[in-house]
């Protein structure tokens, strides 16, 4: 049987917020999609762009970006710089033609675990529209390298 | 006219030891190129030259000399590099003497030389034409018609900052709108312009001239020479090379000031100034700001307002 493709999604989350958020997301037992995997940040501030590069390099579907609302970060001004990077970075990967939804941003404070799952299931399904992805992944899951536009050598136009 | 100014200033300059070097222009060893010069004593100033061929930005070389008095040649783009660094704490404004000259736009050789069969000999300007002495005698050559894209769409042709001016300012009008490429460049549809881009990249040596030529990069440790984290692996999937070329123009968001130099540098023609094109229209769309021409304003990566928009954000 050919099993069901399925989205994974990486999701920075910032440590004072909405890690727990989520926390307060999976203690009030509130269900959302199981597609994402969460890797704890200091502050929305910290994520360099490369991060999220590097995981649609490596073949991954989506990556949620998430952090404290303006005005609560724990390091006062951390979201604030994030979002100017943020707001530069998704414009410019759209413009290179990556599809729009593939990198997507919220804040989630640690109250917002209604929030928190809804942002998730709403991510998820607007990468599940997009299916998996067709430019830059270096890898397909569970393959392993299969590369098919290994470079060969052209010469100046 | 010009350039016996210029070497006058430069002779003043270093013969009252105001400034210990000076960054210029020098005759280039093939025709329709100039080279960096360093001129250190006021009898080599006359190698100095100042042609339509002088498209380096020079202030990429600044960084080399932090412990010195420098005085460099500077047009437009050059200038407001120079104010980025400083701005950067590259090194102190006061260090620098900026010879401003206002640029007359540069010519693209590459396209004289593909107007021009065989060989060039020879070239010169006279006002609005290149005469250009190649194997079938002289072809005179309309200026207009040879610029470099980014040089007609160029808005600061006058230094913005300078210590001392050579030459008469000149319009600014530009010929054509700015950041055309970008403009033209977002109407296509997104499966297009991933394609275009990986088609460009894919071409990449990893010869890395395009950082070498930017003034803007001088990290000691780049992010493709670092083996922890490596960032960029040896492999031969072209995933690497956009990887490359995505990081390399996203690095100079706010700090590009469009002289073109990564362009022109590349071997390979690959096509990058529709990246960085993008990046200042964005920043000068969301934070209004334009690299270089107020020596006070923060880098906009560097700084925030409260009410930037977020719009993208759920």
């Amino acid at each position: 049987m050919e099993p069901t493709w399925e989205p994974k999604i990486l999701a920075f989350l910032c440590n004072w917020c909405s890690y727990a958020g989520a926390d307060l997301a999976g203690t009030s037992r509130i269900q959302y999609s199981p597609n994402i995997r969460v890797i704890r940040v200091p502050c929305s501030g910290r994520i360099n762009p490369l991060f999220i590069l590097k995981a649609l390099q490596n073949g991954i579907d989506g990556v949620l970006v998430s952090g404290c609302h303006p005005g609560d970060c724990h390091y006062l001004t951390g979201n604030y710089i994030g979002r100017r990077k943020s707001a530069t970075l998704k414009r410019f990967l759209e413009y290179l033609g990556l599809e729009e939804g593939r990198v997507q941003f919220s804040w989630v404070s640690a109250a917002e675990g209604g929030k928190f799952s809804q942002v998730v299931d709403e991510v998820t399904r607007d990468i599940r529209k997009l299916g998996p992805p067709k430019h830059f992944a270096k890898q397909k899951r569970g393959q392993g390298f299969q590369d098919s536009r290994v470079v060969g050598f052209k010469g100046p136009s | 006219m010009v350039e016996k100014k210029l070497r006058e200033k430069a002779k003043e300059l270093l013969s009252k030891k105001e400034v210990d070097l000076i960054i210029g222009f020098g005759e280039g060893t093939q025709p329709l190129r100039a080279t960096p010069v360093f001129i250190r004593n006021p009898e080599e100033a006359d190698r100095l030259v100042w042609n339509s061929f002088c498209e380096n930005n020079l202030a990429t070389y600044l960084h080399k000399f932090s412990r010195f008095k420098v005085g460099i040649v500077v047009k437009g783009c050059d200038a407001r590099s120079v104010t980025a660094l400083a701005l950067e704490k590259r090194f102190k404004p006061e260090q620098v003497v900026l010879i401003g000259v206002p640029c007359q736009r540069m010519i693209d050789r590459k396209k004289v030389k593909k107007a021009v069969k065989g060989e060039i000999h020879k070239v010169r300007e006279e006002g609005e034409k290149i005469i250009v002495a190649g194997e079938d005698g002289d072809v005179v050559l309309k200026r207009e018609d040879f610029l470099y894209p980014l040089c007609k769409a160029c808005t600061h042709r006058n230094p913005v900052q300078e210590t001392l001016r050579v030459g008469d300012p000149v319009g600014e009008a530009p010929l054509t709108e700015p950041n055309p490429e970008a403009k033209a460049f977002e109407k296509k549809p997104p499966e297009e312009r991933w394609a275009f881009f990986e088609k460009e990249t894919g071409r990449c040596i990893r010869c890395y001239a395009c950082r070498e030529a930017c003034p803007m990069c001088y990290c000691t440790e780049c992010f493709v020479d670092s083996s922890n984290p490596r960032w960029i692996e040896k492999s031969l999937s072209s995933a690497d090379l956009e990887f490359y070329h995505i990081v390399r123009a996203y690095h100079q968001t706010g700090r590009c000031t469009n002289c073109g130099a990564c362009e022109r540098a590349c071997p390979m023609d690959i096509r990058l100034t529709y990246l960085t094109q993008k990046l200042n229209q964005e920043v000068e769309e969301l934070f209004q700001f334009e690299t270089g021409v107020d020596p006070n304003a923060l880098p906009p990566l560097s700084t925030f307002k409260t009410d930037d928009p977020q719009e993208f954000v759920k």
